[in-house]
Parts: C-alpha cells; structure tokens; sequence
C-alpha cells in the first residue's frame, strides 16, 4: 500500500506525504510556499484558493491532498510564466481592475479556464464564468471588461 | 479630461496579479506563535475561573493580567478592554489569548478551555437599552413655529440593519518584540491609530513602538479602528512570550468578532407648506454595540446627514447611540451616512406620493444650492450640481418613461424604478483635520533626485499611492518613476492621519502637492533635501462649534445621484436589479479608472445593503457568519451597471479633487427600496428588504 501521492504541481514532479485529508490549499501555502493562492473563506464560497486541476478550476480548500493522485495542479505561480497570463495581465492593466488584490490570481484563474472552454464568451458568459469568485471592491465591471479585453487580444490563445 | 485624471498603471498591480504581493498572511511563519483568542460564549456575563488544560511547553495563555500597561485600547474614548475585566458585554469579547507553534494544537488547545460564567440580563434591543453612550444634537431655526405654520406634517420610523465589510483578507497581524521595542506589521487602515493604542496598552514610549502595514487585502472602514484592538492583544503576547506572535483571522472569527455597520432606528416628522419642507424633526438612534469604539464620530456623521441634501430651516435632530450586548460597530464606508440617508430619501417619497408629486420633482424642489445654509448652520460653499447630474441620470435611465409605465402591475413580474440624491461630507468631521489630525507630510529628494513620499496613507485596494505619486510627480513635472510611495511604516513617516473619512487626496495629497511645488522651486540637482508641510485649516471655513454643533461641519461636499430598476417575481419574491445607474461629483479625477473602480465597487457594496445583505444577531450571537449564510454580491446580480462622473474643479484640492471614495455607498441603497417599493406599489421603511421580506409583504397584501 502506498502511503504517498504523486502529482504534477506546476509541470514539476511531487511526491506528497503527509496527511492525505489535508486540503490542497493548506498544502500549496505552508508546505510548497505557493502563497499565491489566498484563503478567504475555507468553504468553497469565496473562489479565493482558486487553482486548476486537470484543466478544471476547483476551491482548492475542498480539495484533499489525498484525492490528486496523478493529478496536474497549476497554481498563479504556474500560470504566470504563460503567455495566457500575459495577455490577462496586460488587459486587467489596461482597465484597472486590480484594487486589493487579494481576488485576483484566483479570479485570473476563473478567466483562463472561462477563456479555455470559450474564447469568445458573451458578458453575459464572462460573469457566470467568475461568479464563484468573490471581489469586494470593483464591482465586477472592470474585472468583466479585462476577460473580453484579453478573449479580443489573445485571439488564437485559447 | 484634465491631463492627470488620464489613467496610468497602477503601481501594486503586477506584484498582485502575479501572486507574489506579500499580503500578513503569506509571510514566513518560521519560529513564530500562532495566536487564537478565548472570547465569551456569553453575551453579557461575569466571569470568574479561567480553567486551562495543561499546556505543552512553548504554549502560553494571556489574559488581562498580562496586560503591562493600561488594559484599555486608545479608539475615540478608551473603554474597550485589550482583555475583558471580570465582565464579558456581547459574544465574542476577548477574554484571553492563547498562542503556541502549531496553529491546530492551539485550536485545540482553545476548545478545552472552561470559563465559568456567571450570566447577567443582556439587551439586545437599542430601542430597549438604558446605556447611552453618546447624544449629539442640531437645533436650527425654530421647530415649533414651522409644525404650527405646516400645511401637513408627515411621521414614519425606518430602520437599517448589520452590514458586514466583508474584504476578502481578514483581519490580520504580526507582533514582535525585539530589544525592547515592538513591531506590529499587517492589514490595517491606520498605522497611527495602531501606533498611539500599541503604546498606551504596552506601557511603552513612543520610540519603542513600530508599526508596518503589509500589502493589505481591502478595509471599507473595517480594518480602520479594529486593528488597534488586536494588536495591543498579540502586543502582550509577543511582549511576554519573546517570540514573534501572529494572528490571522479565519472567515467565522473575522465575522463575529470585527466591527459592523451600525443598526439604526430613526424617526422622522417632517412638516410642509406649499409643497415645500418647512421643517424636520428627526430622532436618530444608533445601535453601538457593547463598546464605543467610533461611535461617536459615527452618529455624528448621521446626525448632519439627516435632512438629506435639502435645504430645511428649521431642523432638529436627536441624535443618540446607545449600548447593546452585541459585537461593536464600527466604521464602514458611508460612516454613519447610509443609515440616515436611506431614512430621509424614503420619508421624502412618501411625502412626494402623498403629494401625487414625482419623487425626484420634489426632492429637487426642496434641494439646496450654494449658499444655502447647511443642517449646522454653516453653508455649502461650492456649486451644487444636483439637477444637472439629475438630468444625466434620469435620462440614461429613461427613468420618466418607465415610472409612467410602471403602475398599477398585477402580474407575475413587476418592475420598479427609484432614485436618491444624495451627498458625503469630504475629510473629517467640524474640526477634526486641525485639533485632532494634524496631518504632516514630508518629501524626501536623494541626491540622484530621487523622491520619496512621506505620508502615514494606506493604500488597501483604493489606487492611493499610484494616485498620490502622480500628485507629486505630475507636480515636480517628473516621471512617476522618479517617485517612490512605500508601505507605511511609523519608523519612517510622519503622521498624515488614518486613511479614512474620503480624506486621503483631499487632504493628504493637497499638503504633498504644496510640498510638492515647494520642492520644485528649491530643486537643487545632486543635492539631499527634505520638505515639510502641515495643515493649514482653510480660512473660508465658519468655524465649527463641537458644543452646539453649529458651523462649517466639512470645507465641502461630494454629490451623487442614483437610479435603480428592478424587477420583482411576485410567485418567489426574488429581486432582479435590471439597471443601476449612479453620476458622481468627486472633482477632477485624479485618476479616471480609479475613480471608476471605487464608484463601481461602493455602488455594488450599496445594492447589496439595500437588496442582498442581511446579517441578524440572535440572542447576541451573529448568526450569518460565513460566507455561505452573509450573501454578497457575485459578477451576475449586477450586470447593467452604470456610473459616470460629473467633474467640477474644487478649487481648494490637488488638481481640482475632493472625497471619493465613500460617496458611491450612500446612495444606491434608499434608490433600490424605492424601487421595490414602486414595484410593490407600497411604501417601505426598511434597509436590507430582500426576497423574503417580499414574501412577507405579498402575503400581508393578500
């Protein structure tokens, strides 16, 4: 029987050991020091731990460590070094969407894999595609308007 | 657009997109305690023996006998204990702190804890409670003779209920004592609040006391006298323990615990005379909580906002803030303006419907304009621009048309449409910026002419060093990278005061573009220089009178008119928000997209006060407590939101600026109940009114 995990966290190799009933947002901020990925709620509301797992996006505070065998974790860490990235970067710049911040690697992750499924989204897809992460300072209109921003200038991206 | 309002990048954004900003929570905890607090489960409660299980070494417990000096926190009065003294006042109150290395033997630790309690009658009710904690008053013209002289005179009560900051990064902080000085560094509005509280309640002098903001994850008044609290508690732990002691809230402890929006009751008589307000006489209660925290200066807030943005002249307000065994309130976005407003825009639609008047007809009819005497007596000073930004919005929300329509509906889905005309006063109330702020501002220039800002502003979200660096570079006519606005920390800045109360541009950053042109004229290439400014109190000010509340309560005023449209399933009592349109006066952006971004943001926090958020505390305890049971709003509820700004130079800010940022919540609030209120065909008198209040109503109607 073994007792270890082994999965991919950001293209690299893991082999985890530790408590399989630990969530992957725990594991991700105080054993791989990603702190990128942010608590906001630990139950699944808040959309702050965002990370993509096997293309899909998850609340990686419902995510037991035990439960990503073989699995493929990217992280804001990851996806930074993209070119998806650069393109939502640079369009979430361009309107000022960025106020705290503490929303957002978890909501540049929601607009990817949005963006992923459908590269042309309506506004209206664009804000079903971000309802599960919360912001408490825009007001969505700006963060909105950077998803069609970069859907427009990352065309051929996704 | 002026030059300046043209947006820019703003300087925090890659560090935060990217996930490398360093928010309190992601540094290091390497050789750190993790605290947690002992609070009462009793909501008002004599408390003797405190029973602990036996601690594994390195695990400590601290109470209010570990406190070294005074075992108060330094807010407005000094009541709140750092730890409770024998007697706990609502659900949640400190009792002690418990800290040790691992964060889940402490929790668990904490879970064996026994206090035993001794339980007293607790009060729930403001409207019930014996305690005030603060009258302020405004007696006006004469009351008597306007109620003697009215053609009609109008009585309703109205009341708003808990509303929750709800930023996305709890409450958080580090504290570390080191050779006799201590250093606190987290999530916080205001490092000096911190700073004088840290101070008192450790006993040490003032050069033994550090305080650091980190990268911090929003506050809307939430983090503005909170943090005080907590770090004098992690302050005594570090101090006795020698390690660094770090405390950060989860959700459940962030919602329980911090403070509130304050409930309020109000009661409006209102007296009219051709179509016009003759008078008002206006009970204002606030529900403080177990502690006086801001309130004060919160009800004060409330009590000038009272008559709305009408000019009334003869006007008495009975303002009072009384004590509750519940989680303090606090401040939060508005400070004490949303409560009243919501109240006087809804007494003036009644008495508009009562009048077979348009609501907005009658409010403009009844609005001030410059040079009109405001509720203390003192006088708007600038343009009032309220029928012209009106006009804006009435049209971009064809609100007319659809008022028209929008009667007598009897099936299923029915719409309404509703407004407010509303105002926020700029910078701190009557004389706070010159007797209690003394704001000081420094510039820095290095000898490769680099300049540094030197102020105490925090920035949590809102854009303020991205906009005050443009303040000074646009000033010194230099590249914004030629200046550097850093992360708060006393050791390095002077006191500008908290980041609070719309005051930051207006205030801070008028002193840092004097400074700034200052500067200019005495630039000398390849030399250190370093410049100074203080407040200068603006000389057309009427001075304000603290003791009769008369005078020149704010040097100005930021206006905002707002239009809701809802739809209302009568079958479920779901509310659909289909239009939301807000213009807002702040003066000359100094940022565009800023700007927009807090308008946007307020306006959304607002709707959610009057449609979406409802928290209750039953028997004390909070019961909407997570996000799963406190609802804020998602990118889908309001979808057709539209803000635009009416600019006006105010001619005593930096490049024409005035207060933004708390403006956009006042307002959409009273415009969305008016509007359900017109779908409803009714008149409403409560803050939030959500799906099951309709439910309640549709069935009363039946």
């Amino acid at each position: 029987m073994s007792n270890s995990v082994k999965f991919r966290l950001n293209g690299a190799e893991m082999t985890y050991t530790e408590n399989p009933a630990m969530r992957l947002l725990d594991a991700l901020r105080e054993g791989y020091l990603l702190t990128g990925t942010k608590c906001g709620c630990k139950e699944g509301e808040c959309g702050a731990c965002s990370v993509i797992v096997n293309g899909q996006l998850y609340n990686s505070c419902l995510v037991a460590m035990g439960s990503l065998e073989g699995a493929e974790v990217m992280t804001i860490e990851g996806f930074s070094k993209t070119e998806r990235f650069a393109v939502l970067e640079k369009a979430y710049q361009e309107v000022s969407a960025v106020q705290c911040g503490f929303c957002i690697p978890g909501m540049v992750l929601a607009s990817e894999c949005l963006l992923a499924s459908n590269p042309h989204p309506t506004e209206e897809e664009i804000r079903v595609g971000i309802s599960g992460n919360l912001c408490r300072c825009t007001g969505y209109n700006s963060i909105v308007a950077a998803v069609g921003i970069a859907a427009q200038k990352g065309e051929g991206l996704w | 657009m002026k030059t300046i309002s043209k947006a820019v990048p703003k300087l925090d954004h890659y560090e935060k997109i990217s996930g490398a900003a360093k928010y309190v929570c992601d540094l290091p905890t390497k050789g750190m305690l993790f605290g947690r607090m002992l609070r009462s489960t009793e909501a008002r409660a004599k408390f003797g023996n405190i029973t602990l299980p036996e601690l594994p070494e390195g695990y400590f417990f601290y109470d209010k006998n570990d406190v070294p000096g005074v075992n108060k926190v330094q807010i407005v009065l000094d009541d709140t204990p750092v730890f409770a003294e024998g007697i706990v006042e609502y659900i949640g109150d400190p009792i002690g702190l418990l800290v040790g290395s691992d964060e889940r033997v402490v929790n668990q630790l904490l879970k064996q804890i026994q206090v035993e309690y001794e339980v007293l009658e607790p009060v729930f009710d403001p409207r019930e409670s014996k305690e005030s904690f603060f009258n302020v008053n405004i007696d006006k013209g004469n009351i008597a003779e306007a109620f003697a002289n009215a053609d009609k005179v109008y009585e309703e009560k109205f009341h708003t209920g808990l509303q929750e900051q709800a930023y996305l990064e709890t409450n958080g902080l580090i504290a570390e004592y080191v050779d006799g000085k201590m250093t606190i560094r987290g999530s916080l509005q205001c490092p000096y609040y911190v700073f004088g509280a840290v101070a008192q309640a450790m006993g040490l002098e003032n050069e033994n006391v550090r305080i650091v903001q980190d990268v911090t994850g929003g506050g809307f008044g939430g983090k503005e006298d909170y943090p005080s609290v907590l770090a004098c508690q992690a302050a005594v732990a570090a101090y006795h323990s020698k390690k660094p002691v770090r405390i950060v809230f989860d959700r459940h402890e962030d919602m329980i615990a911090t403070s509130k929006r304050h409930p309020s009751y109000c009661t409006y008589r209102v007296a009219i005379k051709d179509k016009k307000v003759i008078g008002m006489d206006i009970d204002v209660l606030y529900d403080a909580g177990a502690y006086t925290t801001l309130s004060l200066v919160v009800l004060q807030r409330g009590v000038i906002g009272a008559a709305g943005i009408y000019n009334v002249p003869n006007l008495k307000v009975r303002g009072e803030a009384r004590k509750t065994n519940i989680v303090p309130s606090g401040a939060f976005r508005g400070f004490g303006g949303p409560q009243t407003f919501f109240a006087v825009e809804m007494m003036m639609t009644h008495i508009a419907k009562d009048l077979g008047m348009d609501a907005v007809e009658f409010k403009l009819q009844n609005a001030a304009k410059q040079g009109d005497t405001t509720s203390t007596s003192g006088r708007y000073h600038f343009p009032v621009p309220i029928p012209a930004m009106t006009e804006d919005v009435l049209k971009a929300s064809d609100y007319y048309n659809k008022k028209k329509v929008y009667q007598n509906q009897t099936g299923r889905y029915r719409r309404g449409i509703g407004a407010s005309l509303v105002y926020h006063g700029c910078g701190f109330t009557g004389n706070g910026e010159r007797d209690l702020i003394k704001a000081v501002v420094k510039l820095k220039k290095s000898k490769d002419g680099m300049v540094e800002v030197l102020t105490a502003g925090t920035d949590m979200g809102q854009g303020l060093f991205t906009t005050l660096n443009k303040i000074v570079s646009s000033t010194l006519e230099i590249p914004m990278e030629q200046v550097i606005v850093a992360l708060p920390d006393t050791d390095m800045v002077p006191d500008s005061g908290p980041t609070v109360a719309s005051r930051s541009i207006m205030s801070v950053g008028n002193l840092l573009m004097k400074a700034a042109k200052r500067l200019k004229e005495e630039w000398i290439d390849g030399e250190a220089q370093l410049i100074e400014q203080r407040y200068e109190h603006p000389d057309f000010m009427i001075p304000f009178d603290n003791d009769n509340f008369t005078g020149d309560a704010y040097p100005t005023f930021s206006w905002s008119v707002n239009v809701v449209e809802v739809e209302i399933d009568s079958l479920t009592g779901f509310i659909k928000v289909i239009g939301a349109w807000g213009c807002y006066d702040v003066g000359t952006p100094i940022d565009e997209q800023i700007v927009m971004g807090q308008m946007e943001g307020g306006f959304v926090q607002s709707l959610g006060y009057g449609m979406m958020e409802k928290m209750e505390a039953h028997n004390g305890w909070i019961r909407n407590s997570s996000f799963s049971d406190y609802i804020i709003p998602t990118a889908v509820e309001f979808e057709n939101l539209h803000v635009m700004l009416h600019v006006v130079d105010y001619p005593n800010g930096p490049f024409g600026a005035k207060g933004a940022g708390e403006l956009p919540n006042v307002g959409p609030a009273p415009a969305t109940i008016d509007a359900i209120q017109n779908a409803l065909d009714t008149t409403l008198n409560k803050a939030p009114f959500i799906a099951e209040d309709v439910m309640n109503f549709l069935r009363e109607v039946k």
